[in-house]
């Protein structure tokens, strides 16, 4: 059954009469629902959900200046979920037929052992904002309107630089249905669509090769490539893989570190947003338990975590346990506000749910998870923040990070940064590890600036072996001191 | 979904794609089930359990290729998936590499038995496996007053697969995989809630070690970092626990591969019978080990799996050579991926190289870092232990290791005789000379 998205987009928010496509889409009704449901609850669990989801995924890629290979992956299904307190039975089907998904609530039913039988409530629609519109599904978007834009950056990458010997570029698009009910009488639908264009190059001077990367994302359309934004995929990536030629190692140990203002968000991602799920300190296990209401950081940092931004990568109209989104404050002026909260640690901590229960797909839990976490403008300008650095290091782009929830060290990975001397950047560094304590570095964040930016970039954040899309920002920041992965010159 | 089921849909799913429009076609049909339970608080956390069934499909139509997966198997559902799969294709360029592998690649014979299923699995109660998490985590609580949480968990999964490519692949395979242990959280009075794990796996539920072992081992390992801080930079021995050493070898991962040496992004371009490492290390890819985790008669595109030395007392022997690539550079393909990871063992345990070492590093775990496979360079973080005078003597964190792959693996002096054996890569404990680390 195709399904029309262009009305669910109109938004700024999803009709009953869309609630009926979204039911004939996944081939339902309320009487079907309400069934699964009872089956759900028979064995005395507390609450149920059922969380149908359609994904289509999209990848076409370019080699050797060739669109060449084009992969698309369909997942379709129902994940049915039973509470008893904060115990949890799962299970999903492939298969959404009246048989299947009353097979699977009743594994998932099997949590529970006793007590009162729960009867659902009737289904009642939930209208959600739409943060994030889109022109054209990409549904309607066919390979050969991609093709384009992938030669387009290609051709403009090897024009940039005679150096410039290989590209990989990427072009991924996503689209979910979803809809949500449970069995307190909520329903809700949500067409979450996804854009993502990467650009990957390889650069040889006197034999010496180097790698580098750039790339734009969001929940967008195929209009967010513009021209401009066709041209800084190309040349942006080319300039962060030709300043390679030049890197050096820094010397190993604890220096003071300024993140440039966007994707340097994943220091907040690592140092502080994955200690504040509140799964963990619910069962205790992270260094932010028993924290709130305590001084963490200067009064002039401000940390949130938002669901609710335009088109970022992790705003969501709502959650996917179906509640709102919102903008949540971690820390506030200095001060321990705000776990992120998924339904059963806001039952455990008698407090509203924040909006932060996602899930991978259909296929997994829900677990609190971070959506766009970013740091609020501070007192300091850049250029001061700069010039207060007698030796230390710049970092602007990063791959990958983790961190220990309990014992707190995080680590983030630098890809391309410089290294400040006497108040001057100087020159450029490579492939560091920079590790730190997270209430440690929250503490030694010294200066914030004015100028937050949130990063462009894809990137998504693994727990428990479930990946979701996420965003993050900051301003430019200065910690006091961090250990950066380098060269030592003494033997210990 | 029984075997013939199985094949007859990776069948109708090949054909339909020819049908439609495909030159050339491979499918495979994938089903799983797999069930999760976590202990926590001497209650059931977490119970999960599910069947996965999926379609893989890659069409080849006029030199042009694409792939594609669904887990939405009704007929008309793929019968739309599958005709928009190849018309989607067309749009694409033409490359006179794109084909399936020659039928000269496939194995001759494809149902020798490896060992991968666990009879029993059909037998186990679902109260054993309740037992079996519950029981861990009450030994691993036991432990010590200073433990603030525990969790075990219990897992087994069973799946089954059909592979048939248009030129004449026919293959199934199938295995079992059962896994238990435990996280620890303790308490630190000044330094956080350190935590760690033991987990085990086997293809056989009777090989798994006791609740008991699995319980005390993660709350041991967990108890061990009370107190760990980050000691002063500079250039120290390292020893790595054999648990931790893959993220190590997973350097040398993606440089090995066709595709890096053919987009120019691998810093083993052109070390083919070349010294990249100390003779102390010697690489071996086995598709054939009984019970083996990566265990395998053909690869996932259908190449027979055969028994190659990767690195040979430190001289680089062989690439993994895809189908795809391999046409591309000129070379002959032996499989794309991983099977077994085996390697030449030494003799001394880990407590054995303990004591020789005067000051060195063991580093029994890494967080976050990453290398980089065109120039070789990396830079991990770590925790363990600091060793003086052959002795454990207080436990580190916060720290990071960097250099470059390049030299790195010339300074291995020494490989232990304990290979990990909860992986597909068996690696030992690992001894370097002159590693850099930065902390304080």
């Amino acid at each position: 059954m195709r399904f029309d998205t262009e009305k669910a987009l109109r938004g700024p928010s999803v009709s009953s009469a869309n609630l009926k496509e979204f039911m004939d889409h996944f081939g339902v009704d309320e009487k079907t629902i309400s069934d699964v449901m009872a089956e759900a609850l028979s064995k005395g669990g507390d609450y149920c959900d059922l969380y149908f989801q359609h994904s289509i995924d999209n990848y076409i890629g370019l080699e050797d200046k060739a669109v060449n290979r084009a992969y698309t992956d369909v997942g379709f299904g129902v994940g049915i979920r039973v509470l008893k307190g904060d115990q949890t039975g799962y299970s999903f089907t492939e298969e959404i037929t009246p048989n299947a998904m009353k097979l699977a609530a009743r594994t998932a039913a099997n949590i529970a052992d006793s007590g009162n039988i729960v009867k659902p409530v009737e289904l009642k629609l939930k209208e959600v904002p739409n943060f994030y519109p889109i022109e054209t599904p990409w549904e309607q978007v066919g390979v050969d309107k991609k093709v384009p834009y992938l030669q387009q950056i290609n051709d403009k990458v090897f024009a940039e630089d005679k150096r410039i010997i290989k590209s990989n570029i990427w072009f991924i698009n996503g689209t979910s249905y979803v809809m949500i009910a449970n069995s307190q009488g909520k329903i809700v639908c949500d067409y979450q669509p996804m854009g993502q264009i990467a650009v990957n190059c390889t650069a040889e001077q006197n034999g010496q090769r180097e790698q580098n990367y750039f790339d734009l994302s969001g929940r967008r359309g195929i209009e967010f490539f513009t021209p401009e934004n066709i041209d800084r995929l190309a040349k942006e990536s080319v300039r962060r893989t030709l300043m390679l030629f030049d890197a050096v190692k820094p010397e190993a140990g604890e220096m003071e570190v300024v993140l440039a203002p966007g994707i340097s968000g994943i220091l907040l991602h690592e140092a502080i947003g994955h200690g504040m799920e509140a799964d963990f300190n619910r069962k205790k296990i992270s260094i932010f338990s028993d924290k709130i209401g305590k001084p963490v950081a200067e009064n002039f940092v401000t940390i949130v975590d938002d669901g609710t931004n335009p088109n970022l990568r992790g705003s969501l109209n709502v959650d996917d346990e179906g509640n709102e989104t919102e903008k949540t404050y971690l820390v506030e002026n200095g001060t321990l506000k705000s776990y992120l909260h998924d339904i059963i640690s806001a039952n455990y901590y008698k407090v509203k749910p924040t909006g932060n229960g996602r899930r991978e797909s259909f296929r997994h839990v829900p677990q609190p998870r971070m959506r766009n976490t970013y740091m609020e403008p501070g007192p300091h300008k850049k250029d001061e923040i700069i010039a207060s650095v007698k030796k230390g290091l710049y970092a602007e782009a990063f791959t990958n990070g983790e961190v220990f929830i309990g014992a707190g060290d995080f680590t983030f990975y630098v890809k391309s940064g410089y290294l400040i001397e006497n108040g001057k950047i100087t020159k450029p560094v490579k492939d560091v590890n920079i590790i730190g304590n997270g209430p440690q570095v929250l503490r030694d964040i010294v200066m914030v600036a004015d100028d937050l930016k949130i990063g462009e970039g894809g990137g998504t954040c693994g727990k428990n072996g479930q990946g979701v899309p996420v965003s993050m920002g900051l301003p430019t920041v200065k910690v006091k001191k961090i250990t950066v992965g380098g060269i030592s010159t003494a033997k210990s | 979904m029984n075997n013939k089921e199985r094949l007859d849909l990776a069948e109708w799913a090949m054909n339909y794609a020819l049908k439609t429009g495909a030159d050339e076609s491979s499918a495979v049909i994938y089903n799983s089930r797999d069930i999760e339970i976590e202990y926590r608080d001497k209650k059931l956390e977490t119970m999960k359990e599910s069947t996965r069934n999926s379609l893989s499909l890659q069409v080849y139509a006029d030199k042009r290729y694409s792939g594609h997966s669904t887990n939405d198997l009704r007929k008309d559902s793929l019968e739309k998936f599958i005709k928009e799969a190849v018309a989607g294709t067309k749009y694409l360029t033409r490359d006179e590499f794109r084909a399936l592998p020659d039928p000269k690649y496939y194995p001759e014979n494809t149902d020798t038995d490896l060992g991968l299923t666990d009879p029993g699995y059909d037998k186990i109660e679902a109260s054993e496996r309740k037992n079996i998490a519950s029981e861990i985590e009450r030994v691993a609580s036991a432990q010590s007053d200073l433990i603030i949480s525990a969790t075990a968990g219990y897992n087994d999964s069973y799946y089954e697969f059909a592979r048939v490519h248009s030129n004449g692949f026919k293959g199934e395979g199938a295995g079992t995989f059962f896994t238990a242990g435990a996280s620890v959280t303790v308490n630190d009075k000044d330094g956080g809630r350190p935590e760690d794990w033991y987990y085990a796996t086997s293809r056989f539920r009777n090989e798994l070690p006791t609740p008991e072992m699995l319980g005390r081992n993660a709350a041991e390992r967990a108890l061990k970092k009370i107190g760990q801080k980050k000691i002063e930079s500079g250039i120290y021995e390292m020893l790595v626990e054999n648990r931790a050493g893959s993220r190590l070898l997973y350097m040398l991962a993606e440089p090995l591969s066709a595709r890096a040496l053919q987009q120019k992004s691998s810093f083993l371009d052109g070390m083919l019978d070349k010294p990249i490492a100390s003779d102390k290390l010697t690489v071996i890819d086995d598709p054939f080990v009984r019970g083996g985790f990566g265990s395998r008669i053909f690869d996932g595109e259908g190449i027979a799996a055969k028994k190659k030395m990767i690195i040979e007392k430190g001289v680089l022997r062989n690439y993994y050579v895809d189908n795809y690539y391999g046409k591309k550079i000129g070379m002959e393909p032996n499989s794309g991926s991983t099977s077994n990871i085996l390697f030449e063992y030494g003799t001394k345990s880990l407590e054995d190289m303990i004591k020789d070492q005067k000051r060195a590093i063991l580093v029994n775990g890494f967080i976050g870092g990453n290398s980089n496979s065109t120039t070789g360079d990396f830079s991990f973080g770590i925790v363990g232990f600091l060793i003086e005078n052959g002795k454990i003597v207080k436990p580190v964190n916060e720290m990071n290791v960097s250099g470059n792959a390049k030299d790195f693996w010339k300074s291995l002096a020494e490989m232990g005789n304990d290979p990990y054996p909860y992986s597909s890569m068996k690696i030992p404990t690992m001894a370097f000379t002159g590693v850099n680390f930065s902390g304080l």
